[in-house]
């Protein structure tokens, strides 16, 4: 992956607008958040090849991490604090958040074909 | 506690994730091969959903899986363990029907012949794919006839366990085989290195052996017995 460049990513986001896509969305702060600060809670969600047909997908810059919004029929998908990206092989747009240790904390990533299980 | 390593016909590792063997048991795996004994790891999942992508990162979520497969099955080879991949997801484990597990585990366990198993102790092991592992294979156990059950060593590692468990009874120090337990937790490259860099901090001074092993030299456990 590499860090994301806006106009590149909107491209990809505009060519899916109306068509059927795979979504995979999770954040997480891993499971020895607790382990290590008893202060601190384990926190965690990730959605793996919901189909969704989003009517409009934008991504937006502030100070140098991303949000990306897919507003579909029904509701929305949103994911904050993207820094990376790569198109790869697949067809596959993946983007994620990464800490200053190179740590997934964050992921939004879209396809036409299912995510491999 | 002077261990018998040579008494045991089949150890297996039971375990989640690519990693937990090279962190928990690995000198442990070391010492029971150089007694000649077969050890097998039966690893749950492939770590699909790990936050850690290398440091600096070279890994994404889709590329992750196959990288870890690789890193598993290298640092098996490092320890001269043979591995079976069961296909369960990563941070799924707990989701799945534990009967249906402890029976795949007590099958493997039966057609290995293990005299002992190694695996988490539940609920003190931490993260939910440990103790939902840990679950399945105590129940696995308790399944079996009791004339036939193995040996059980678990390795505790909560914050809280020390209270309510007491100290481990099995302290394996793993000194004169660490060069080999280093090289499995190395092959964990996606895994091992931002970790190795963090603890790095403040011990400018030390090797990477010697750094390791102050973190890594003992793989601790508490027997089990079911009744």
């Amino acid at each position: 992956m590499k860090s994301i460049e806006l106009n590149k990513v909107q491209d990809y986001l505009d060519q899916w607008t109306n068509k059927p896509v795979y979504v995979h969305v999770e954040t997480t702060n891993g499971a020895y958040a607790k382990h290590f600060d008893a202060n601190a809670y384990n926190v965690g969600a990730y959605v793996r090849n919901a189909q969704i047909t989003y009517t409009q997908g934008k991504i937006v810059e502030q100070e140098g991490a991303y949000r990306v919004g897919l507003k579909h029929e029904i509701g929305w998908i949103y994911a904050e604090g993207l820094t990376d990206f790569e198109f790869n092989e697949n067809n596959q747009l993946l983007m994620a958040g990464h800490d200053a240790d190179g740590r997934l904390m964050v992921a939004m990533q879209l396809s036409e074909t299912p995510f491999n299980y | 506690m002077e261990i018998d390593y040579s008494k045991h016909k089949h150890v297996v590792v039971i375990y989640p994730h690519p990693d937990d063997e090279s962190f928990g048991t690995a000198g442990t795996v070391v010492k029971f091969r150089e007694a000649g004994v077969p050890v097998t790891y039966l690893c749950g999942t492939l770590g699909e959903m790990g936050r850690n992508m290398g440091s600096p990162f070279f890994a994404n979520r889709e590329t992750l899986p196959e990288i870890r497969k690789q890193e598993l099955i290298n640092a098996c080879k490092e320890i001269d363990m043979d591995l079976q991949m069961l296909s369960y997801r990563d941070k799924t484990m707990e989701f799945e029907d534990e009967q249906v597990v402890a029976d795949d585990l007590r099958k493997r366990i039966e057609e290995l012949d293990a005299s002992l198993v190694i695996t988490f102790y539940p609920p003190y092991a931490v993260h939910p794919d440990h103790n939902a592992m840990g679950r399945a294979a105590f129940r696995a156990i308790r399944d079996m006839d009791p004339d036939k059950r193995p040996e059980v060593w678990a390795n505790a590692i909560s914050n809280d366990h020390q209270e309510i468990l007491g100290s481990p009874d099995i302290v394996i120090d793993t000194k004169d085989v660490f060069q080999k337990k280093l090289n499995a937790l190395k092959a964990h490259k996606s895994q091992i290195d931002g970790m190795l860099q963090k603890v790095r901090q403040g011990n400018e001074e030390l090797s990477e052996f010697d750094l390791a092993l102050r973190y890594f030299q003992y793989e601790t456990y508490h027997t089990v017995t079911f009744d």
